[in-house]
């Protein structure tokens, strides 16, 4: 109880400073509701943002910020809050929306002047119980009643008067997606800023079941008398779901939409990235011809467009990855795969929860990292945590498509099935066992405890918004270029110049780069990673990929492009490579890759979400050793097989 | 008029929840379901079940869908007009 008054006590104060030093200052309006409401949708709306939109509870894992310029002319700081179903914070999530809310986030530097409390005006009976608790904090408000043309098509007639008259707040119709309404919200903000004394005393207590129960009885009572005529329930998405989450047919269309994921991830990508590479090598091909031989042509060809173009031509790939993953949040369908998955999720000790940041992993484990924000046991939150990074993320796709092509054979195996596109679902498939697994271990050995709950909303389903998927692609794409620009090209740059330098000594044998200093490095190296059937210069280019995982494919391409002193920078990486590797080096790579922990970015996301060193070390030690021996073993065991 | 677990209903069954907590210590899970809109008077009603032995369970309350498992569901407890 302690740290409880002393909260409130806290908020009084901060509360009280920050209005009375921010008199004159710019004005803050946080968006606070339950998840799925559109309150991202709205935040957008009114600042033209980026912020992206889920579909999914707790994918607004950090509060956004923005900025907006009223009709009068001033201009308001818009803060986005994690959707929440009340303010009793269980959740990392709902903690950050509660402390800004009472002031207490030291990151957030002005707390609120006003709240915009959105509800879906579709599931009024649930959304206004959070309005009325966030009424209960002190903080001025405006309800946005957002998603009423949905509402109104189902046939709900709400007398918006009564209504605001019995809340005791501005009410105001919103469409967030399409804009209408934010005028007017944005008018009545402004009314209600111009209306504060500069004195608002906020107080938070915990909550007691009884307020619970009287608040959902008073928002029974007021619905009672502002609404005219009651909305006839939606069928479709019961009708959808009736084949979704149907034992048979929704198993079928989980394994589908997935392995649909992966065929077209393959197939579909390989034209636009065939058009990229011929691009790259013409480019290639006319520096080749226009500058003359030297240490300048081989930085250009060699170094920056060798390591950064082979990174570049995946964008393709990587694109058609997260359009599946966006518009599979976009729409609703995240959560029906967590409800699906939930009782094999259970079996391993997993929380039902985790199925959603797991799947958002397979874009990128950062972001995955931190959706686990929706989970309130911190023993049930480390096991996500630790096993996320195992889940394939998009940056291991470059390696493991080059890899597949210049090893796998491209027969069709059933259908439209062919065989790169299996062994990358089998690739996909063996991380997440590989995820399942460990977890498993985890809860029997470290993480003991109950088995952890479920209980999570089913939104309904929507089409996705065009607009914000392409937004979240762009954003995407956008920073994979950044990347390529600028920590792979200045890895490409410094790895030719290792490659290149020293020179051979006069009538050497050897090929030049094995008296690089790359050369020495690797050859140090050697001892250790021949067991795993890696060479030197595997050695060398994976130094680098601990930074990021997709850095290997320029390292590689440049360490093979200096070293190959016939074609240099103009022959496709990967013929290179089936020239050079035995399908046992390839193999071992590719598991190498599906199990090591070679993200910094990862590293950093799980040391600011654990709030410790401990948990990024243990995950780069429990993943490098995982992978070490998956790669001794499958090294071991195909040169075997290859032998016998 | 019988009192039953909201756990051992099937899909399709529904009734008016009577009581939330039933049986559970914590009263943060107990909050947690009220939020939610597990509340006396309400009506709850079990839409669909996962595969593999029915568990866990959609369950609309308060005008929005909620998936929980059923031992979670038996924290709530409901009368079924018949």
């Amino acid at each position: 109880m302690n740290e409880v008054e002393t909260l409130q006590h806290l908020s009084l104060q901060e509360g009280l400073s920050r209005t009375q030093s921010k008199a004159v200052a710019q004005k803050t309006v946080a968006l606070a509701g339950n998840p799925n409401c559109g309150k991202t949708a709205l935040f957008n709306a009114i600042t033209g943002g980026k912020a992206k939109v889920g579909n999914y509870p707790g994918v607004t894992v950090e509060s956004k910020e923005g900025r907006v310029r009223t009709a009068t002319g001033a201009e308001l700081r818009v803060v986005d809050l994690p959707g929440t179903y009340s303010l009793d914070a269980k959740t990392p999530d709902e903690m950050i929306t509660r402390d800004v809310l009472c002031g207490l986030d030291e990151k957030i530097e002005a707390s609120p002047d006003l709240v915009i409390a959105v509800a879906d005006a579709t599931q009024l009976e649930r959304n206004l119980g959070l309005v009325l608790e966030l009424q209960k904090l002190g903080r001025p408000i405006v309800l946005a009643l957002n998603m009423m043309d949905i509402a109104q098509q189902r046939g709900l007639d709400l007398d918006l008067s009564v209504l605001s008259r019995e809340l005791g707040v501005s009410v105001v119709p919103t469409v967030a997606t399409r804009r209408q309404g934010v005028v007017t919200l944005l008018s009545e903000v402004e009314k209600k800023l111009g209306e504060l004394d500069g004195r608002t005393l906020i107080s938070w207590t915990p909550t007691t079941q009884e307020e619970i129960r009287n608040r959902f009885f008073e928002v029974d009572r007021i619905l009672k008398l502002s609404i005219r005529k009651n909305s006839v329930p939606t069928l479709w998405t019961d009708r959808v779901d009736r084949v979704v989450l149907h034992p048979l047919w929704g198993s079928l269309i989980l394994l589908c939409v997935f392995g649909l994921m992966f065929q077209t991830i393959f197939n579909w990508a390989e034209i636009p990235k065939g058009w990229i590479e011929s691009q790259i090598q013409v480019l290639s091909e006319g520096i080749g011809q226009l500058i003359p031989d030297g240490p300048l042509k081989s930085l250009l060809v060699d170094g920056v467009i060798s390591g950064v173009g082979s990174v570049i031509v995946f964008l393709p790939q990587i694109s058609l990855l997260y359009l599946f993953i966006l518009f599979l949040e976009d729409c609703g369908y995240m959560p029906r795969a967590a409800f699906l998955m939930d009782k094999w999720m259970g079996k391993v000790g997993l929380h039902g929860r985790a199925f959603i940041p797991l799947l958002s992993s397979f874009a990128c484990a950062v972001p995955g990292i931190m959706a686990t924000r929706t989970i309130e046991n911190r023993r049930d939150r480390l096991t996500t945590i630790l096993v996320s990074p195992l889940m394939t993320c998009s940056a291991r796709l470059p390696v493991y498509s080059m890899l597949i092509a210049a090893f796998i054979p491209n027969q069709i195996v059933f259908g439209p099935i062919r065989m790169q596109g299996l062994v990358m679902f089998g690739l996909y498939f063996a991380g997440v066992l590989a995820a399942l697994l460990v977890a498993m271990l985890l809860r029997a050995t470290f993480f003991r405890g109950p088995k952890p709950t479920l209980l999570m909303e089913l939104p309904t389903y929507k089409w996705p918004d065009s607009k914000n998927i392409v937004l979240g692609l762009l954003e995407r794409a956008r920073l994979f270029i950044t990347r390529a620009g600028t920590v792979i090209l200045s890895v490409s740059i410094l790895l030719w110049f290792l490659s290149s330098y020293p020179k051979p000594p006069e009538g050497a044998l050897d090929p030049a780069i094995s008296y690089s200093f790359a050369g020495k490095i690797g050859q140090t190296l050697e001892p250790f990673v021949k067991p795993i059937g890696f060479n030197w210069k595997i050695a060398v280019a994976l130094i680098p990929s601990f930074a990021a995982r997709e850095v290997m494919i320029g390292s590689l391409a440049t360490v093979y492009a200096v070293g190959d002193q016939k074609s240099g920078g103009l022959e496709l990486l990967g013929h290179r490579l089936a020239r050079d590797w035995s399908l046992a080096t390839a193999l071992s790579l590719l598991v190498w890759y599906v199990l090591a922990c070679q993200c910094l970015s990862t590293l950093a996301v799980t040391r600011r979400e654990t709030n410790s060193w401990t948990w990024p070390v243990v995950m780069l030690v429990y993943m490098t050793t995982l992978a070490y021996l998956g790669s001794f073993v499958t090294y071991q065991l195909v040169s075997y097989l290859g032998r016998a | 008029m019988k009192t039953v677990k909201l756990g051992q209903l099937r899909a399709g069954q529904q009734g008016r929840i009577v009581a939330v907590g039933a049986g559970v210590e914590s009263a943060a899970w107990i909050q947690r379901l009220m939020a939610m809109g597990f509340l006396e008077g309400s009506i709850a009603e079990v839409v669909h079940e996962a595969p593999f032995g029915g568990d866990p369970l959609a369950v609309r309350v308060r005008g929005t869908l909620l998936a929980l498992r059923r031992q979670e569901a038996n924290a709530v407890e409901v009368v079924q007009d018949e």
